[in-house]
């Protein structure tokens, strides 16, 4: 029992739609990344940061930079490919109408998930020149972040799609958002350093914490200071981008074709 | 009829767990004809169609769509095939005629065949004055105009559409009526599920009648009258002593609520028999048989939901 055919171009037909929905509406959709970074920038950067002269060598402005866009660029795609990619699924009827085209599920999950990609990438070029006028990121290296907001966004949006494949309802969507992105909102190294946890915790979070690998990469773009932990974590970026994505599909294949 | 098969299934089986959907049915479906599944709900109809469309996989058995394994070769059955589902999916979240467009590309359309296609095909359903407007905003009867516009916005051959007039009004469903009997005479080939007989008989070249699973009858619709039922349907009241009376005059009759029903081929004796002999004093009509008479012998009165 088989409908598979290999992943083509075709994927980009279903990124096209979701590109041309957001453009849509898209002053809406580009209020909150200016609008995000400003507010923590001046809440946390400068209010809480008036506290602290110093973490890690650099003011907490430019210690929680990196952390501002890699929560972005988490949200972004995760939040794209759990509750509206399920309201496009399951209310519009949207991969319905897709699958009955030359498109195959696979090609419209691959396809949702380089659109939920697609908004980090926009979120992260979006931030980048408040955080610029801010002066909290360095440059050029710095730039390196939109390349790999590609494939830190592409490993969110897969992670959400896993959910979405599993959920019964809409509603379902709000678990892994409460229990699992709010605590790795905070326990990532995003706002204060992972060293001063206990270890175990900093074991935990390497193994299991996206963002905690996310949040090291970007901040040594935005900081210019290279690693050699920095290469462990892009190799688990991408190993588990790899794996969540095949899931993913597998999923969602299992969840709409019966 | 040039006698090519556009659809032929050998066998075919589908099942959900337990749940036999589709219990080996075989038909055919030629070129340029307009062919009719009818059956009451869980009959199989609609699954039968999605297999057919290559969006579900069969369980077992042979399908083939334009002479192609519709699991080999889904991606070029698809591209000749045109589909009107039974739930509305129409994408809300661009305009009437972008939607279209939009829908084009999944096609490999480009734009600038799709944009005239698509003025077109409102045109052709009379939708032009809504082209800029949202799905949200249409009638019952516009949206369902509009997935037969998209339906056809890759010059099908074959057209799928599971029952494609439910909720209309009689003047949206004969509009959809007369553009699908003109699909057919351009020579398209029509595949429709429907619960209604007369959309049936209007229609269709050709039925099956499908109930649990399985293909209980084929053929014309005519045919399919004359074959199951008699020419005329006799209906009278239901008392304990017509029946007495019918049974010794040796007629067939059913019941079903307080009617008796008698098919027969001379509806004037039937009915000066029930009015003299059987001293009826309640109301007795008679009439042609139907389609929905050979349905309903053929399926039963039970329920199905």
């Amino acid at each position: 029992m088989h409908l598979g055919f290999p992943v083509s171009y075709r994927v980009w037909k279903v990124w096209r739609r979701n590109l041309g929905s957001f453009m849509r509406t898209w002053k809406v959709n580009f209020i909150p990344p200016f609008l995000e970074p400003i507010l923590y920038l001046l809440a946390l950067g400068l209010g809480v940061g008036s506290f602290i002269t110093e973490v890690n060598g650099v003011s907490y402005s430019r210690f929680i930079a990196p952390a501002l866009v890699s929560i972005a660029v988490m949200n972004a795609a995760f939040f794209e490919c759990t509750y509206s990619s399920y309201v496009r699924m399951y209310y519009q009827k949207t991969f319905d109408a897709m699958i009955a085209t030359p498109l195959s599920i696979e090609e419209v999950i691959a396809g949702e998930l380089l659109w939920g990609a697609t908004r980090s990438v926009i979120y992260a070029v979006l931030m980048f020149p408040v955080l610029l006028v801010f002066g909290v990121i360095d440059l050029p290296s710095s730039f390196l972040i939109f390349p790999f907001a590609v494939l830190a966004g592409l490993l969110f949006a897969a992670l959400g799609m896993c959910f979405t494949a599993i959920t019964p309802s809409i509603d379902g969507l709000n678990y892994p958002s409460f229990l699992l992105i709010t605590p790795m909102f905070l326990f990532s190294g995003t706002f204060f350093p992972l060293s001063l946890l206990p270890s175990f915790i900093q074991v935990i979070a390497f193994a299991f914490l996206p963002l905690a690998h996310v949040v090291r990469v970007i901040r040594c773009f935005t900081l210019n200071s290279f690693s050699p932990d920095v290469l462990i974590s892009l190799a688990w970026v991408l190993g588990a981008t790899l794996v969540l994505s095949t899931i993913s599909i597998r999923l969602m294949k299992k969840r709409l074709i019966v | 009829m040039t006698g090519n098969t556009v659809v032929e299934a050998k066998n075919l089986v589908k099942r959900f767990g337990n749940l036999q959907a589709v219990n080996g049915i075989s038909f055919q479906v030629q070129e340029g004809e307009a062919f009719g599944f009818l059956g009451p709900n869980g009959a199989g109809k609609t699954s039968t169609m999605r297999m057919i469309q290559c969006v579900s996989p069969k369980t077992s058995g042979e399908l083939r769509v334009f002479g192609m394994d519709t699991e080999e070769h889904p991606r070029e059955i698809k591209l000749r095939m045109g589909v009107v589902p039974q739930e509305s999916n129409l994408d809300p979240d661009f305009t009437v005629r972008e939607g279209l467009i939009q829908f084009a590309r999944y096609f490999d359309i480009p734009r600038h065949e799709a944009a005239p296609r698509a003025d077109e095909l409102l045109a052709f359903m009379a939708l032009e004055e809504k082209k800029n407007s949202t799905v949200e905003k249409l009638s019952g009867g516009m949206r369902r105009r509009l997935i037969l516009a998209r339906a056809l916005i890759n010059h099908p051959t074959l057209l799928i559409l599971d029952e494609p007039t439910t909720g209309l009004d009689p003047q949206a469903r004969h509009l959809i009526w007369e553009k699908m009997r003109g699909l057919v005479d351009e020579g398209n080939t029509i595949l429709l599920t429907t619960h209604y007989m007369e959309e049936a008989a209007r229609l269709c070249d050709r039925i099956v009648i499908m109930d649990t699973g399985k293909i209980l009858v084929e053929g014309r619709p005519d045919e399919l009258v004359k074959a199951h039922a008699s020419e005329y349907m006799v209906e009278a009241d239901t008392s304990p002593d017509v029946m007495q009376c019918l049974k010794r005059h040796q007629i067939a009759f059913d019941t079903y609520g307080d009617k008796v029903q008698i098919f027969t081929r001379d509806p004037k004796e039937v009915t000066r028999l029930l009015l003299d002999e059987c001293s009826m004093d309640g109301e007795v009509t008679a009439r042609p048989t139907t389609l929905e008479d050979v349905f309903l012998k053929l399926t039963g009165r039970t329920l199905r939901e």
